[in-house]
């Protein structure tokens, strides 16, 4: 299993400088793929369409991701329900490239996650903080993204989980090592990965952005801030030209520190979707499975 | 010596970090004013080909690149890396680089589930360890391409003239000898 697991930190190493899109048809991958995406997240209903239809949300129906992995040459992932690990089995059993055990679903377990050890298929989980990033690492995340707000156009949040992961890592580079002992303590995590990052000054995984990214520029501030990569949810195919922002979301990532090209390719992208403010929300995604 | 790794996409700075090992001076291609003709190689790394390609003709790096390993730059593919430089393919008509005499099954070894490492021998290093990701394998080699590494009867990795291609992923490994073979090739054609 070990094996396995170092095989699955290296898919994701694959997918570092690139955007993973959320499709819900054929159409939609095969927009994603020709526009450069790295991945594409196959769901029924995107994260804003989830809020709007309210009720619970679990995993989308197995034909659904199939269609989709004979779409597309690109990896393939699929949402879990936060402990429901018979979704991921399923997911398993059809080949999925990647789970996410999702906030962004209804959690199946108000306790547990997933004990993704078990599993040969390599698991992406969110994180609001360092504790949350290397206990999700514990239970055998393979990949690690920032929480966000899923399905709300607002970078805030995403931002906020990044700047902290970030800043709780650089703490750590700087503690000697009785300290280190206390900060594990302190973060409820095992030691090890305390010593991992305070040595490297990294999580032991690729760790990307998601939740709220809908512009070229939200896309470029996160891997400013640190993110290997990104996740555009309902970004763009709730756009008004989701073939041209995609791509230009694509070209952001790579060269996220031109300005000059940034600003170009942000020109005529038609309207962006239309996004929730913080205060207006009625479901906190991110305060799903700690 | 000085060598361009493709950034676009993918998993480049595993191969900044072993070129850097070997003391190489590496530049990271992110767009077409970093790829300058100052340049003794390059590297195309692993990621995913069709966001690659896709990026090379976006940034108006497509033609730059492809016209300089047809004038001989030695180059290094690995995985996607290999697939861009690939001329054939055994379940699409994709045209990328098209320079590698050699025919692609992409995905050849399945989905995630069915990726790997195996310990095998590679032409004039010896046994090394061999990373597959979602990895493809060679099914057909024209006149002149030669075979440097083979799982069972599937070979995995090939060199011709200036273009050494190989399906696996060296650069997440600690073993650097596909690495030096690939700086040797440079440091040949640079004295040439």
């Amino acid at each position: 299993m070990l094996e396995q697991y170092e095989l699955n930190k290296n898919l994701a190493q694959m997918l570092k400088g690139g955007v993973i899109m959320d499709v819900s048809t054929q159409e939609q991958a095969k927009v994603a793929e020709a526009a450069g995406a790295c991945a594409v997240m196959a769901l029924e209903r995107i994260p804003a369409d989830i809020r709007v239809a309210g009720g619970v949300s679990r995993m989308s129906d197995p034909k659904m991701i199939k269609k989709i992995q004979e779409t597309v040459s690109i990896p393939v992932m699929a949402k879990a329900r936060v402990g429901h690990f018979v979704e991921a089995q399923i997911l398993q059993a059809i080949e999925i490239d990647y789970i996410d055990e999702s906030e962004v679903l209804s959690p199946a377990d108000d306790v547990y996650h997933i004990d993704k050890t078990q599993f040969k298929v390599p698991f992406v989980c969110g994180a609001k903080d360092l504790g949350e990033a290397l206990r999700r690492i514990q239970e055998g995340a393979a990949m690690i993204r920032t929480k966000g707000e899923p399905g709300t156009g607002n970078i805030v949040q995403a931002v906020r989980h990044m700047r902290k992961i970030q800043s709780d890592i650089r703490a750590l580079t700087s503690k000697s090592k009785d300290e280190l002992y206390d900060a594990a303590k302190q973060l409820a995590v095992p030691y090890h990965l305390v010593q991992y990052v305070a040595e490297n000054g990294k999580l032991p995984v690729v760790n990307f952005a998601a939740g709220g990214i809908a512009t070229p520029a939200d896309a470029a501030l996160m891997m400013q801030l640190g993110a290997e990569g990104v996740f555009v949810g309902s970004g763009i195919f709730k756009s008004g030209n989701p073939e041209k922002r995609a791509s230009a979301i694509v070209q952001a990532v790579t060269n996220f520190k031109d300005a000059k090209l940034i600003a170009a390719i942000s020109e005529d992208l038609g309207e962006a979707m239309v996004g929730i403010n913080e205060d207006e929300i009625e479901l906190l995604m991110s305060e799903r499975g700690k | 010596m000085k060598i361009g790794v493709l950034a676009l996409q993918g998993a480049f700075i595993e191969h900044i970090n072993m070129l850097n090992k070997l003391n190489a001076e590496t530049v990271e291609i992110r767009q077409k004013s970093d790829f300058t003709k100052d340049l003794d190689g390059i590297v195309l790394p692993g990621g995913e080909s069709t966001a690659m390609k896709k990026l090379l003709l976006d940034l108006d790096l497509y033609e730059p690149i492809k016209q300089a390993l047809e004038a001989g730059m030695p180059a290094f593919g690995t995985c996607a890396g290999l697939i861009l430089m690939a001329k054939e393919f055994e379940d699409s008509t994709w045209k990328h680089f098209e320079l590698l005499d050699i025919k692609i099954k992409r995905h050849g070894f399945g989905r995630q589930v069915g990726s790997f490492r195996v310990e095998e021998d590679f032409a004039d290093i010896g046994k090394i360890p061999m990373v597959f990701i979602r990895g493809p394998y060679i099914t057909e080699v024209r006149q002149g391409v030669d075979v440097l590494a083979k799982i069972g009867d599937k070979i995995v990795a090939v060199r011709q003239n200036n273009l050494l291609g190989v399906a696996f992923h060296p650069e997440l490994t600690d073993n650097t000898g596909v690495h030096s073979y690939f700086l040797n090739m440079v440091k040949n054609c640079c004295e040439n």
